[in-house]
């Protein structure tokens, strides 16, 4: 079983939309019925809307704690106020409250209280969900808005999923990150045998494809390249080439830019499923193919070339 | 006057916004910058400061003195994070799981505990050529913690102040924000005047439209919309925003020329100088709104 | 000597988990009467930090081995710190805690030198 895991940086290169096209191709070649996937995306779970899940499992997910002030034994000495780093203790009116938004969870509050006015409860910060659709079974998960994305709900979703494709002896667990490099991408990665990253050849894209690169380096994942949008600038695709070259990394591919895809979005398809001859289609399927090669000659270096 | 460029969804054109945004106002007014996209800072690319000021931040993480520690464990036991442990005689401290929070330096009966700052990122700011102050937050790879960054980030002073060309120059704030809903995004959103809302046509757009403009209304702050790539998709989005009384400050259309331009780095404003007018109209519908 | 071993369940027949931080239980056996207790994992789930915790939980249950799949760098830490031989169990098959500990006694494990893994970040 390989874990695959597509990433991007910057946000809004087209993660998602290539994702839902692997899990569409995935499901006609070698891979067929072999496939789990995962939106590990949390914070901005996309991967349904073009998937349209059936939920068959809905578990609320309990995150950090936020702490309370009993106000029957606050003593209003303000010693929480002044031990709190995080601005979440305010005093209002005589009394001392907390702010669960800005709440860390430390706790320091607590054990500087001197009346033990002050407790910790466990707050349900989103859900995690086992689904099924069209490509096979899915596991995605919902944090709700302000929440603390920590990793933890993220490596929830890939857990199940991973286990769910051991038991069943699946090939491919297929995983849709989030953006950026943070923590959340950084347990997105944990466990990956591959990442693919997909990158825009525009300033921000290749600025966030050089941070992305040393984070899956860190981390040591190994990692492939591809340009979505490589027909808006030129001379940014050949500055993604330069670089993956300098840090030895393949690139799998280019995609052209195609409003397609945004159609097969509000139709809410996987892009080489609804318009299989656009560009935007025909240049993921390639991707895919070599992506499957790759999977399945796990060993095997790649040197492909854009 | 405070103004957050949000979005939700990652590429939908924060910065596009807020960098177009800053130059139109910086035709007047003292405007400062503030990329708070600490994971992924982009700002700088299209506004070219000149960043000769470099610091960096981070959290105070605990140091237990070995000479004065009993090795009594309360350390451990009041740590949330299970960032120090006590065991076989020593004291181990893992600074990444810390998150700086002082509550082992408090209780420590033997005051064993002293603090050190772990690097966690750093802040570099500067000024443009058009006088607008300018930082960035860049926190460190492999490193989870981005709102530690943000609060610094905050409170940075821009020192020389920017400039003020117009008469009446009002002082001017733009923070262009990370994608997603989570923490830092509420970070960069506390202590706001307005946020200013980009999103796409889209059903991604859309999806996450919701959650950022969730967030607005739980802290409370008036909030507009910009629709950029107008043209694609499908009109969900307006439909959402007038059912939510959410109003759409400007529709910036989709334009390949316009992807080409911020492709190379080229401000929105300056490739296409006929949006001036339009931003100009959205930087006094902001101020009219915040002020009413 | 006491050998906790990482594992799913809560008797020796309970499949071995190779995760340390985030195994479910330890099984704790006294390697020369044969007698064990379990006890639950409080580290499973933690936001972050399992490996610290779990390794915590090990020292204070006096083992003075542990066997599991692999060890982060902060239970490796903690571990060492406490004196605390890291065993491997290496493959991927299903096994029980009773056929680890047939592996034990008949000198088929490893000992882990360094951490296996640059850690899963409370994943």
């Amino acid at each position: 079983m390989k874990q695959l895991v597509i990433l991007s940086g910057k946000g809004g290169t087209g993660k998602t939309s290539v994702t839902a096209a692997f899990a569409h191709l995935a499901s006609l070649g070698p891979f067929a019925d072999r496939v789990v996937l995962a939106d590990a995306d949390v914070d901005a779970a996309n991967l349904e809307l073009v998937l349209k899940p059936r939920i068959l499992e809905q578990q609320e997910f309990r995150g950090g704690q936020v702490a309370e002030i009993d106000q029957d034994r606050c003593a209003v000495c303000g010693a929480c106020e002044s031990v709190c780093r995080f601005d979440a203790i305010l005093e209002r009116d005589g009394y001392y409250v907390v702010d669960p938004i800005a709440c860390d969870g430390c706790a320091a509050c607590v054990y500087q209280c001197p009346t033990g006015g002050i407790a910790m409860h466990e707050q349900v910060v989103g859900n995690f969900f086992v689904s099924d659709c069209r490509y096979g079974p899915l596991y995605h998960a919902d944090l709700f808005p302000g929440q603390e994305n920590s990793g933890k709900l993220v490596a929830l979703v890939k857990q199940h999923a991973r286990q769910r494709a051991l038991d069943e002896h699946r090939l491919l667990l297929l995983v849709d990150g989030p953006p950026g490099i943070g923590c959340p991408v950084i347990s997105a990665v944990s466990g990956a045998d591959l990442a693919l990253i997909v990158t825009e050849p525009t300033v921000a894209g290749i600025h966030d494809l050089i941070r992305t690169l040393e984070t899956v380096r860190h981390f040591g994942v190994r990692a492939l390249v591809c340009i979505n949008k490589a027909d808006l600038y030129p001379a940014g695709v050949e500055a993604i080439a330069a670089q993956c070259r300098a840090s030895g990394i393949a690139t799998v591919g280019t995609i052209p830019f195609d409003l397609t895809v945004a159609d097969a979005m509000v139709a809410g398809e996987a892009v080489t499923a609804f318009r299989p001859a656009a560009p935007a289609a025909v240049a993921i399927a390639a991707v895919w193919e070599r992506m499957s090669a790759a999977l399945m000659n796990f060993e095997t270096p790649i040197n492909q070339d854009v | 006057m405070r103004i957050v460029v949000a979005s939700g969804k990652g590429g939908t054109g924060k910065t596009t916004v807020a960098t177009s945004l800053a130059l139109v106002a910086a035709e007047q007014d003292a405007v400062c910058f503030r990329d708070c996209d600490v994971e992924a800072p982009n700002a700088a690319l299209f506004l070219h400061p000149v960043l000769d000021s470099h610091r960096e931040v981070g959290i105070l993480v605990p140091q237990v003195d070995a000479q004065t520690c009993t090795y009594c464990g309360t350390c451990a036991e009041v740590c949330q994070f299970h960032a120090i442990a006590v065991v076989g005689g020593k004291t181990l401290v893992f600074p990444e799981l810390c998150h700086g929070c002082g509550s082992c330096t408090l209780v420590c009966p033997e005051q064993a505990i002293s603090e050190r700052l772990a690097v966690l990122g750093v802040i570099d700011s500067g000024a443009t050529a058009q006088g607008i102050a300018f930082a960035q937050g860049v926190m460190n790879v492999g490193q989870p913690m981005a709102v530690p960054i943000l609060r610094e980030l905050k409170n940075w002073c821009p020192a020389p102040p920017p400039t003020a060309r117009g008469a009446q120059a009002r002082d001017i704030e733009i923070r262009d924000a990370p994608p997603g809903a989570s923490c830092p995004v509420v970070e960069t959103l506390r202590g706001a005047d307005f946020v200013l809302l980009v999103t796409e046509p889209t059903p991604f757009g859309l999806h996450d439209l919701k959650q950022v403009a969730a967030i607005a209304h739980d802290l409370g702050l008036p909030a507009g919309v910009v629709i950029n790539r107008d043209g694609i998709g499908d009109e969900a989005v307006a439909a959402w925003c007038a059912a939510h009384d959410l109003p759409i400050l400007l529709r910036i259309p989709m334009q390949r020329r316009i992807a080409e331009a911020i492709a190379r780095g080229t401000t929105l404003v300056a490739a296409e100088p006929q949006f001036r007018p339009g931003f100009r109209d959205l930087l006094e519908a902001i101020i009219n709104r915040v002020n009413a | 000597m006491k050998l906790a071993i990482s594992c799913s369940g809560t008797t020796l027949d309970s499949p071995f988990d190779a995760r340390f931080g985030r195994a479910a239980a330890f099984c704790v056996v006294d390697t020369d009467t044969g007698a064990w207790t379990a006890h639950a994992n409080p580290a499973l789930s933690a936001t972050g930090g399992a490996g610290v915790q779990a390794a915590q939980l090990v020292a204070r249950l006096g083992a003075q081995s542990v066997v599991s799949g692999a060890y982060g760098p902060n239970a490796f830490d903690t571990l060492s710190a406490a004196g605390i031989a890291m065993l491997l169990a290496a493959g991927n098959e299903a096994r029980s805690a009773a056929d680890i500990l047939a592996l034990f006694q008949a000198g088929g494990l490893t000992q882990a030198g360094a951490p296996s893994h640059n850690g899963h970040h409370g994943g």
